[in-house]
């Protein structure tokens, strides 16, 4: 509870950190292009903007981890001090909770904070360590279940995000004055989300400043203070919470959002759904044509089913050039993307089989085949031989659809596949699921996301790895998703 | 001259293969130096011959290196010696048995190549320590069927893999023609996409329809099949089969994989580079020799050529 | 949960070894048996907790044998002859291993080559030093390794105590977690603002001083030394830590497990005489036992998986 008085000692305006005209230019590439912003104590700056606008490189040049090539970054020490670069950074207070998961899966949950925290060393050092991370989630996270000697590779996706978070606002030999949370609440399901939020409000109302990035919107509206709007590398608003609406802000990113009733009224005017295609044991079902969704809190087994489906149906050397099922991944860096290999081969691998002579590959059909699907698609880029990482997530993201929709499968699976993915990008692939359905494919749609759950024509709602309600027609909304994914448990929590 | 023709040359030095060549070269020079060029013709025969060996046993490891971090096979050396030794044993040096000799060493391979991927998949072992447990076992029945007996080979066979060509030694064009076939797999062929595929992220290549387990069976396969091969040729080209006649290929054929610029991190391969390993790693040791340097300053000097190499090729542009 | 059970299987397959001993021949269970069953295991305990560092890392050592016959070839000539150069020419070699790891992480070579590299280079320089058996083994190393403690041999209380202390050094203590850190997610420790270089040169440098260990206990207990004295050590040091409940990657290796993986290793070498088995097989008895103790943690670690997914429907 002392930790966030320390930001009293200077005064109470003055900011913790101050960019003044911050750039960063990679050659011609221009990630930070003239950035200005100060972070007071007590504020909580929500900071918003596409896939490529410019966050994580803000995010790197506020925690010092990289040096700006133009402009100034300024700490405000403890001491009254002021300050630049890594060290001075940390001296400050300052914590980052990145996007990635950045633990080591090897490693206890105590021990992870040794990573984190370099006054850990000496006799003793593990009740330190072990005392501030439980201090912590029991604080953000009132009624977790993580125990500190836990190994983190044995945790849930969420339990980690859980721990990375407590660490961020854990004591240390300099407590934490600022925070940068960089999609936080990504893997976390809505009620450890709500949790985290009122953490950080409270956080903020002791002392504490907090930068926090979301694509949830709802979620920077809940907890900012004020709102930077980021694009192209320069901020283009920044105005207090209460001046802005959502659309407001979806406008200012330079996206036309389209409006969620008309997104879905042409597609729900079909509704020919053709024979059941397929039954898993656990209860799963499609017809012909039909996107089916799976809903619940963040890791209730939906991804798990959807994995077991997708390996029971595949894998076979017959099924290569006839696949039943295709995939698309929502972790690209772990299920999708081939790291070494150009935006073509990634995008062809899927359907190549049925593009070979004995086994040889036809290079030209593959050409063709590539060239389509970047224009039906609209990936960006000037040359598909590029390197798929030179894409950004958005794009990659769209070669991953591609790689399973230009295959031949009846039924495509897909993972969450919109995670962290922007909001323009999204637009098209739902308009490209709807359009491939109405052609008579079935998709098996996960995703953590209500909104994009209630496009779908049916919905599985799994809790505890079981399917605990099958919704269908007008009854697919977000009161009955929530009420499904949280009956019996909300006591207790 | 041509631009792209000049573009293509300052280009060279970046191609992965380029350095084991330029380093043979070197290799060659320096020790044909010392003889004022008499004796070139003679190296440059003896290089070809055993590279071919280096080069056939590289070949597979390569495929093997290429499925990614943990994929190398230990059990060529073993596969090697109990192919040799059980196919001379069949022929007992009649001539009219080298193709079915031929035939039992091939066997030798699949068999040894099915059982490494067996213990692989079933045990679920990693295939360092599958190999590694599996050429234990291979060695110990090379030992028994044969109690370190040399057999000669047929005649017929011994003179086709000491002869010549038209003036390129037999086994040199087998190593090619095998070369030429790897590379038409890999760079051109649907199973060369999926063994990059399992090299560079085996769980991406699996949810995209790859059917890995194939994949990764004919890749062990190929290895152990190749090994046969290998230790078939080496056995009648040297008079007999020994027992220790596969020890230095483990670390040859692990070397001339990534001398010849093959990304150990997997995904990766390069044909061309394992020739040029191959042929490096003949000519490294016949230099030292004809400057009559003993046997450890040779081995000081070829670990470091290799150590040197690595340095030089993986600069820049290596994937994390 | 994981990470517990990962030492019970190497004890278990120890145990069940030992007892197989016990049972052919019963002399052994003495404290001389034991002393004999367990004497050459110490050098090849410390040679498999080498190589645990390195995998730590996610890296491996294809030289840690010829190294361990470099040191055993150290220790026989300069160390008895001239003991001050002896021991700084053992700091040199601790020294470039710690080099390599920096090299190795600095240009992002690849482990595998560059220690493949190196078993030329220290077989080689075993060679100049010694090119034929012979030496003398320092008298303090000898008497080091024949004193005979009460109750229990050396050979047990020198297993104990490297296993204790590495278990300490890289499972307790505030440095060894960052070392393991760095097989785990280096990219992570990076961020944290840690020199990779430094950690990894650091874990090198540790193979190196164990590797320099395992030499020197060689040498004390065979008297004197030869070029290829240890080579056979790099592949039992691979199966020591995986027979020890460790993995290739992600950091993940037990020291105590090692320790008793070694154990097991040269245990089996006498379980096999005591089988009377042909010296044919002898090779290949050796690999039939690996693998059958990993097939039995397969079927350990099913199981394991099976009560874990139990309890979660449950």
């Amino acid at each position: 509870m002392q930790q966030a008085t320390g930001a009293g000692v200077s005064a109470p305006d003055a900011p913790l950190v101050a960019l003044t005209d911050a750039r960063v230019h990679f050659g011609a590439v221009r990630a930070l292009d003239g950035v200005s912003l100060t972070i007071s104590p007590g504020e909580c700056l929500g900071l918003i903007g596409h896939n490529g606008a410019g966050k994580s490189t803000a995010v790197n040049v506020i925690n010092g981890g990289l040096t700006p090539t133009g402009g100034q970054v300024r700490y405000l020490l403890a001491d009254g001090r002021d300050g630049s670069g890594l060290a001075d950074a940390q001296a400050c207070g300052i914590r980052s909770v990145f996007q990635e998961l950045s633990l080591c899966p090897n490693l206890t949950v105590l021990e992870s904070l040794r990573v984190i925290h370099r006054d850990l060393t000496g006799i003793g050092w593990r009740k330190v360590a072990q005392g501030r991370i439980a201090k912590a989630l029991a604080e953000i996270f009132p009624g977790h279940q993580i125990e500190p000697g836990m190994t983190v590779g044995e945790l849930t996706l969420a339990e980690r995000q859980m721990v990375e978070i407590a660490a961020g606002f854990s004591d240390g030999r300099m407590p934490a004055r600022l925070v940068i949370l960089d999609e936080p609440t990504s893997s976390l399901d809505a009620a450890i989300a709500r949790q985290l939020l009122s953490h950080i409000n409270t956080f903020c109302a002791k002392g504490g400043a907090v930068i926090f990035i979301s694509h949830m919107l709802g979620e920077v509206f809940d907890v900012a203070t004020r709102i930077d709007v980021m694009k192209d590398g320069r901020i283009i608003a920044s105005k207090p919470t209460s001046e802005f609406t959502q659309q407001g802000l979806i406008d200012a990113m330079g996206h036309v959002a389209a409006e969620k009733s008309a997104a879905r009224a042409p597609g729900s005017a079909k509704t020919e759904l053709g024979e059941e295609i397929l039954k898993t044991p656990e209860g799963l079902s499609a017809r012909k044509g039909e996107i089916v969704g799976l809903a619940g809190l963040a890791g209730h087994g939906q991804a798990e089913a959807l994995a077991r489906f997708y390996m029971s149906r595949s894998g076979k050397l017959g099924q290569v050039k006839q696949p039943e099922v295709a995939f698309v991944a929502g972790d690209r860096g772990r299920d999708g993307v081939m790291p070494i290999w150009s935006i073509l081969r990634n995008l062809t691998l899927t359907h190549l089989p049925s593009l070979t002579n004995r086994g040889l590959v036809d290079r030209d059909g593959e050409r063709r085949l590539a060239a389509d699907w970047r224009s039906r698609i609209g990936i960006r880029t000037d040359n598909m031989d590029n390197l798929i990482l030179s894409l950004s997530g958005g794009n990659q993201q769209k070669v991953l659809f591609a790689r399973a929709l230009a295959s031949s499968a009846p039924i495509v699976v897909m993972d969450d596949p919109m995670r962290g993915v922007d909001v323009g990008t999204k637009q098209e692939a739902y308009q490209l699921i709807r359009n491939e359905a109405a052609g008579g494919r079935s998709f098996l749609w996960y995703s953590t996301e209500t909104e994009e759950v209630c496009q779908c024509d049916r919905v599985f709602v799994f809790r505890n790895g079981r399917i605990s309600a099958e919704l269908t027609g007008d009854n697919i909304n977000e009161e009955n998703i929530l009420a499904a994914s949280f009956e019996m448990q909300g006591v207790g929590t | 001259m041509d631009k792209s023709f000049v573009l293509k040359l300052t280009d060279l030095p970046r191609r992965p293969w380029f350095w084991a060549f330029a380093a043979s070269v070197l290799a060659f020079g320096a020790t044909t130096y010392l003889t004022d060029g008499r004796g070139g013709a003679g190296l440059l025969s003896a290089a070809l011959t055993f590279a071919a060996f280096s080069a056939i046993v590289g070949l597979g490891q390569m495929f093997v290196i290429t499925l990614g971090p943990g994929n190398v096979d230990l059990s060529i050396p073993a596969t090697m010696t109990l192919a040799a030794t059980l196919a001379l044993k069949f022929m007992h040096g009649e001539t009219a048995l080298v193709l079915p000799g031929l035939g039992v060493a091939l066997l030798v391979g699949l068999g040894a190549g099915g059982f490494n991927y067996a213990l692989i998949r079933l045990l679920r072992i990693p295939p360092i320590i599958a190999t590694l447990s599996a050429s234990f076992l291979y060695q110990s029945l090379a030992i028994w069927s044969n109690r370190g007996l040399r057999i000669k080979p047929p005649e017929v066979l011994a003179d086709f893999t000491t002869g010549s060509f038209f003036g390129i030694p037999n086994m040199t064009l087998i190593g090619l023609l095998i070369a030429v076939l790897s590379w038409i797999v890999l760079e051109r062929s649907i199973f060369g996409r999926w063994v990059s595929a399992f090299g560079q992220n085996t769980r991406a290549a699996r949810l995209s329809g790859v059917p890995v387990e194939v994949v990764r069976a004919v890749t062990y396969i190929s290895s152990a099949v190749l090994a046969s091969l290998t230790g078939y040729f080496l056995a009648s080209f040297s008079g007999g089969a020994a027992l220790n006649m596969g020890a230095e290929y483990l670390l040859i054929s692990i070397a001339v994989v990534v001398i010849g610029g093959s990304s150990i991190a997997g995904g990766n391969s390069n044909v061309p580079g394992i020739w040029g390993g191959a042929l490096l790693m003949f000519l490294i040791v016949s230099m030292l020799n004809s400057y009559g340097l003993g046997a450890g300053v040779r081995l000081i000097m070829t670990g470091t050529i290799i150590i040197g190499i690595v340095a030089a090729a993986s600069g820049k542009g290596r994937a994390v | 949960m994981n990470g517990k059970y990962r030492i019970l299987l190497p004890v278990l397959s120890l145990a069940f070894l030992l007892a197989a001993v016990f049972y052919l021949q019963p002399r052994a269970m003495s404290y001389f048996g034991l002393n004999l069953l367990f004497n050459l295991a110490v050098p090849i305990a410390l040679a498999t907790i080498a190589q645990m560092m390195i995998m730590m890392v996610n890296d491996i050592d294809l030289s840690i044998g010829t190294f361990v016959s470099f040191v055993a070839c150290v220790t026989a000539t300069f160390l008895h002859d001239t003991p001050v150069l002896g021991v700084a020419i053992l700091l040199a070699a601790i020294l470039a291993y710690a080099g390599l790891g920096a090299l190795i992480h600095i240009r992002q070579l690849p482990a595998i080559v560059v220690t493949l590299g190196m078993s030329f280079v220290w077989g080689g320089l075993a060679v100049l030093l010694l090119p034929s058996p012979g030496g003398t083994a320092p008298v303090w190393i000898r008497s080091l390794m024949t004193v005979k403690p009460p109750l229990v041999p050396m050979a047990v209380v020198a297993c104990v105590l490297i296993a204790g202390i590495s278990h300490f050094l890289i499972m307790r203590s505030s440095t060894g977690t960052l070392l393991r850190a760095v097989g785990g997610n280096a990219q992570a420790v990076a961020r944290s603002g840690w020199s990779v270089a430094k950690l990894k040169a650091g874990a090198y440098a540790l193979a190196g001083f164990f590797g320099v260990l395992s030499g020197v206990c060689l040498v004390g207990l065979t008297t004197s030394a030869d070029a290829n004295i240890a080579l056979r050590y790099t592949l039992l040091s691979i199966a020591g830590v995986i027979l020890g409940g460790g993995e290739f990657t992600g950091g993940k290796i037990s020291p105590v497990g090692a320790v008793i993986g070694a154990l097991t290793l040269a245990l089996a070498g006498s379980f096999l005489s005591f089988m009377r088995l042909s010296p044919d097989w002898q090779i290949g008895a050796q690999g039939a036992i690996l693998i059958l103790v990993l097939a039995v943690r397969l079927l350990f670690s099913r199981r394991n998986r099976k009560w874990k997914e139990a309890a979660q429907n449950g």
